[in-house]
């Protein structure tokens, strides 16, 4: 199990969570399963996200491993100028 | 629809066109002479990107008419150079990385150039009112203004 | 001045190693051709048969299209072709629609200067006079320029029935997005404070003042196939959204970067491309747009102007114990994620226990916004930043030290979300307070501000091909376009790596049918991605050198090393053979198997964020609100600078773009809606004669996630300006500022306000 936590304006979709539990081993699999569990992030994920994990953000990459004890963030889409 | 037709020198060639009435001397040289050195950043004379010298003048091309280069002399950032050998503030403005996009490159030098005509040794503040007509948006003027007293310390020798 | 530090934890990529090319400051690649005049810019190109375009735009901030009518156009001597928005295809995507919407309007214009029709002929004067031609009915719609006003329940609607996600309740429809980040509880936070400030505080909306206004010739044939040159951040963005817009496969559209004068986000998206291609489809002609100066104004990016709430708690000895940050920004008609990233990077310099912040984008009937420089950043920043230098003053506390004492590290859990791995801040706080500006005195009317400031650096996709030529040069091919000399900064990485001279290597732009994919160049990306993938490419064709050594040696791939460009035994078990150079492998690649090239594709991550920390003395002359920077410092936690002196430059830049901000630059509506101010004498950027010299010090803390040690630099540094400025001012008037830009009127009203 990998703990995601959430930004804050997220919590409606979760029933007022900001950290959930799901089972991935990467960043594809987790995204997959948070829809599942979740299916008002749904939407927000399809329309783009970056994941930080272990302080690192990365956007739009399936296959980067995590590790059980991760820290794991969902963060919103970013670009720069 | 009548043009006009202008006689003039640009950087020591002899040089004719015609151009419309209400045409610029930055038209003139971009359209239909080839020269594009000079850029169009304001149309205006706000932002001297289009920087020349007319009969020794620093003037905005955009600013002057293209019918009144007649019988005058132009001299634009393609002259600067002689041949394969750059002129000092060229060569300076590489040497102190002196621009970022290079958009504003070609007016800067023409108008440092024409400072450097009259006064061979400015002050830094001379320098930065003097280029204070010419907008860079990259650099924040501290190289260009370095590269220009460098290149004036070269001319003079010193 | 660069100061190098002893690597921090090394990571995945990055090994210390001695430097032979990175680090010097030879000439630029493309230097000679800027300073003669041949670089060729977006609108030095021309075509045989060329037409020339131009825009018919809405005089009105907020109308209702009834109609348009063309007819009169077409039948005009000269007049080659017209397009509205009916000419465009239909997008899937909300953001894509968006952009294609501000295009050409459809239905609505939702500000003045909207694209409304575009018409070609064949001559500028014969275009603008046949735009007179075009009848446009409009119904005029009430409109809204400012934030806090279009949040009212009372506003204009600019987008009605269209549902925007995730908008808390209580909410007007112009709010397109509404996010929140932070952590622990405030309450507590606050309670536990010896003073708390609260202030309100308002920035204008800026323009990225690039000196080339957008210019592009776009050219289509009967076939299908089309060819656009134009100046942009990234051409394959404009390949991507031109081919969508106007309905053809991107393989049929090649897109060429010209040399660029000058985006800082700018030039992210398109306005005039998808227009001229659709102008050269209809009339079989290569087609030209360059905007005016007025229309590049009126109608391409600004940034966002802002209204923010901030409330920050700190005990006597300076620990900041709570900070919430409200903040509204208005980024014109169209939804963008700017007042989302002031959200995110308004508190993340700080290792805070508690912290919120909550952020607000609202539509209003100006120009869509565009990204500038480290987007969303500054005007948050400023708002924290000139919150805690009100505390420092109160609680009579050293701004850096106290800066320093909540400064965030190695662990601190951001105010965004993820902890923090190794963080340059306090270094840079710790240069800023040894440096001998810190100490300087201070005349009568002067004042020194502070301020931190941080840029979270993007990374993205990337190719980039390297071939190495008979002669033992190189060649490197790569696709994002040189914006401020990176095609130094990239040839450099790859003599670095294959350790041959700067001299043997070229580097150039290619256009999108020449290599794989490219994100636009922005979010700092350049010279770590780009740069990342060269070292890569530069392995990958290192590998296959030692590899037609090795056959010509007889001995296995294995036994064989690269050393100083040249390929070596592994040792005296593998042979006793002299080094073989690049250009002797290079000379006999056709007996050894053929053509020798290195190259690399990859999403990259692992960019490193930033931290800056700028020191200005200004002084403020009582009687006419003048201030005049007098003295200037930037400080940035840089990464490994590759050429130090594009690295300064993007700092000096970065910081006088800032200064422009704080001090001269806004966006001026009137009553009705319109553009007060579209125009270089009225919307003052900084000269020359406003400014000092600009002292940059660079602090190469290593990226990890970089070969060399590469982080973004290019962002950050108009960050802490907006800030660092206003606190000096505030000191040397006596009185705190808390709206941008601070002009002479405004400073001379703050300080009679306060007598």
């Amino acid at each position: 199990m990998v703990t995601v936590n959430l930004w804050g304006s997220l919590r409606s979709a979760t029933g007022g969570l900001t950290e959930v539990e799901v089972e991935a081993r990467n960043t594809g699999e987790m995204l997959k399963a948070l829809a599942e569990k979740y299916p008002a992030l749904d939407q927000i994920i399809e329309g783009g996200v970056s994941v930080a994990i272990d302080g690192l953000i990365y956007k739009e990459a399936w296959f980067t491993p995590i590790k059980p004890d991760s820290e794991v963030v969902l963060m919103p889409y970013m670009k720069g100028g | 629809m009548s043009k006009i037709h202008v006689s003039t020198s640009i950087n020591g060639d002899a040089v004719e066109y015609l151009c419309e009435p209400e045409e610029t001397l930055l038209d003139a040289l971009r359209n239909h002479v080839g020269l594009t050195g000079a850029k169009e950043g304001c149309g205006s004379g706000d932002c001297g990107a289009c920087s020349v010298e007319l009969d020794g003048r620093l003037v905005c091309s955009c600013l002057v008419l293209a019918a009144e280069a007649e019988g005058k002399t132009v001299s634009t950032v393609e002259g600067m150079a002689d041949g394969e050998k750059l002129h000092v503030l060229q060569r300076k403005i590489l040497d102190h990385a002196a621009l970022q996009c290079g958009i504003c490159t070609p007016g800067i030098l023409v108008a440092a150039k024409a400072l450097l005509e009259k006064n061979s040794d400015p002050s830094e503040t001379e320098v930065r009112y003097w280029l204070a007509g010419n907008l860079c948006r990259c650099t924040g003027y501290d190289k260009i203004i370095r590269a220009v007293m460098d290149a004036a310390a070269e001319m003079r020798g010193a | 001045m660069v100061t190098e530090y002893v690597e921090g934890s090394a990571g995945t990529e990055y090994n210390k190693r001695d430097f032979k090319v990175v680090g010097t400051r030879p000439p630029r690649p493309d230097g000679i051709d800027k300073v003669t005049g041949r670089a060729l810019f977006g609108a030095d190109l021309t075509a045989p048969g060329m037409l020339h375009a131009t825009i018919l735009r809405s005089p009105h901030a907020h109308a209702r299209i009834v109609s348009i009518d063309t007819s009169a156009v077409l039948a005009m001597d000269g007049v080659k072709a017209v397009v509205t928005s009916e000419d465009f295809v239909k997008q899937q995507g909300s953001g894509n629609q968006d952009t294609l919407d501000n295009c050409m309007a459809r239905g609505k214009v939702l500000y003045d200067g909207h694209a409304v029709a575009a018409v070609a002929a064949t001559s500028v004067k014969v275009a603008n006079a046949a735009l007179k031609l075009i009848k446009v009915e409009y119904e005029v719609l009430p409109h809204e320029t400012d934030v806090d006003a279009a949040m009212l329940d009372s506003a204009p609607v600019l987008h009605e029935g269209r549902k925007f996600r995730n908008i808390p309740e209580g909410n007007n429809a112009n709010v397109s997005g509404f996010r929140e980040f932070g952590h622990g509880d405030l309450d507590e936070g606050f309670a536990k404070a010896d003073v708390i400030v609260e202030r309100s505080f308002k920035t204008a909306a800026t323009h990225q003042g690039y000196i080339e206004p957008h210019a592009t010739l776009a050219t289509m044939g009967p076939d299908g196939r089309g060819e656009i040159w134009v100046c942009t951040q990234g051409h394959y963005m404009v390949r991507d959204m031109a081919a969508a817009f106007v309905g053809m496969e991107t393989s049929q559209l090649r897109v060429t970067p010209s040399e660029i004068g000058g985006g800082f986000g700018g030039k992210t998206t398109v306005y005039l491309e998808p227009v001229a291609l659709a102008l050269s489809k209809k009339s079989g002609r290569p087609v030209k747009m360059v905007m005016t100066r007025e229309e590049v104004f009126r109608a391409s990016g600004p940034t966002t102007s802002s209204s923010t709430d901030v409330k920050i708690g700190m005990t006597k000895d300076g620990r900041i114990t709570a900070g919430q940050a409200k903040l509204r920004y208005q980024g014109g008609a169209y939804p963008n994620i700017t007042a989302m990233l002031g959200a995110m990077t308004a508190f993340a310099s700080y290792d805070l226990d508690a912290v919120e912040a909550q952020a607000w984008n609202v539509l209003t009937n100006r120009p869509k916004q565009a990204a500038y420089r480290a987007p969303g950043a500054p005007m948050a920043i400023y708002t924290v930043e000139s919150v805690i230098d009100e505390l420092c003053q109160k609680l009579d506390l050293d701004p850096i030290e106290v800066r320093l004492l909540n400064a965030a590290k190695k662990g601190t859990l951001s105010s965004y979300g993820p902890t923090f791995d190794e963080i340059g801040l306090v270094a840079t706080l710790e240069a800023a307070k040894a440096h001998p500006h810190y100490a300087a005195p201070l005349g009568p009317n002067q004042g020194r501000g502070v301020s931190c400031g941080f840029w979270f650096n993007f990374a993205g996709n990337t190719s980039v091909s390297m071939n190495i030529n008979e002669d033992g040069t190189v060649a490197v091919i790569e696709g994002n376009p040189d914006i401020g000399g990176s095609r130094a900064s990239i040839s450099m990485m790859a003599a670095e790596e294959l350790g041959i001279p700067f001299e043997k290597v070229r580097t150039i732009v290619a256009d999108t049918n020449s290599i794989g994919f490219n994100d636009v160049t922005d979010g700092s990306r350049v010279t770590f991605a780009v740069g990342l993938a060269t070292i890569k490419a530069a392995r990958a064709a290192i590998k296959n050198m030692c590899g037609r050594a090795a056959q010509v040696w007889g001995i296995d791939a294995d036994a064989v090393d690269w050393l100083d460009g040249a390929a070596v035994p592994t040792g005296h078990n593998a042979g006793e053979f002299p080094p073989m150079t690049v250009a002797e492998i290079a000379g006999d690649q056709a007996k050894t198997g053929g053509p020798i090239a290195g190259h690399h594709e990859v999403n990259v991550d692992g960019a490193g964020v930033s931290f800056g920390v700028h020191l200005v003395d200004v002084e403020v002359d009582p009687e006419t609100g003048f201030t005049e920077i007098k003295r200037y410092t930037v400080f940035q936690d840089a990464g490994k600078a590759i050429h130090p002196d594009y690295v300064e430059g993007q700092m000096q830049g970065g910081a006088v773009q800032g200064i422009g901000w704080a001090l001269n630059e806004e966006y001026i509506y009137g009553e009705d809606g319109k553009l007060q101010n579209a125009g270089f004498l009225d919307y003052r950027i900084p000269v020359a004669s406003d400014l000092p010299m600009i002292d940059a010090v660079i602090l190469e803390i290593p990226n990890p996630g970089h070969p060399y040690g590469v982080r973004g630099v290019g962002e950050t540094g108009i960050v802490p300006p907006l800030a660092a400025v206003a606190n000096g001012v505030s000191h040397a008037a006596g009185v705190r500022m808390s709206e941008l830009p601070m002009s002479p009127p405004r400073i001379l009203a703050a300080i009679d306000g306060a007598k």
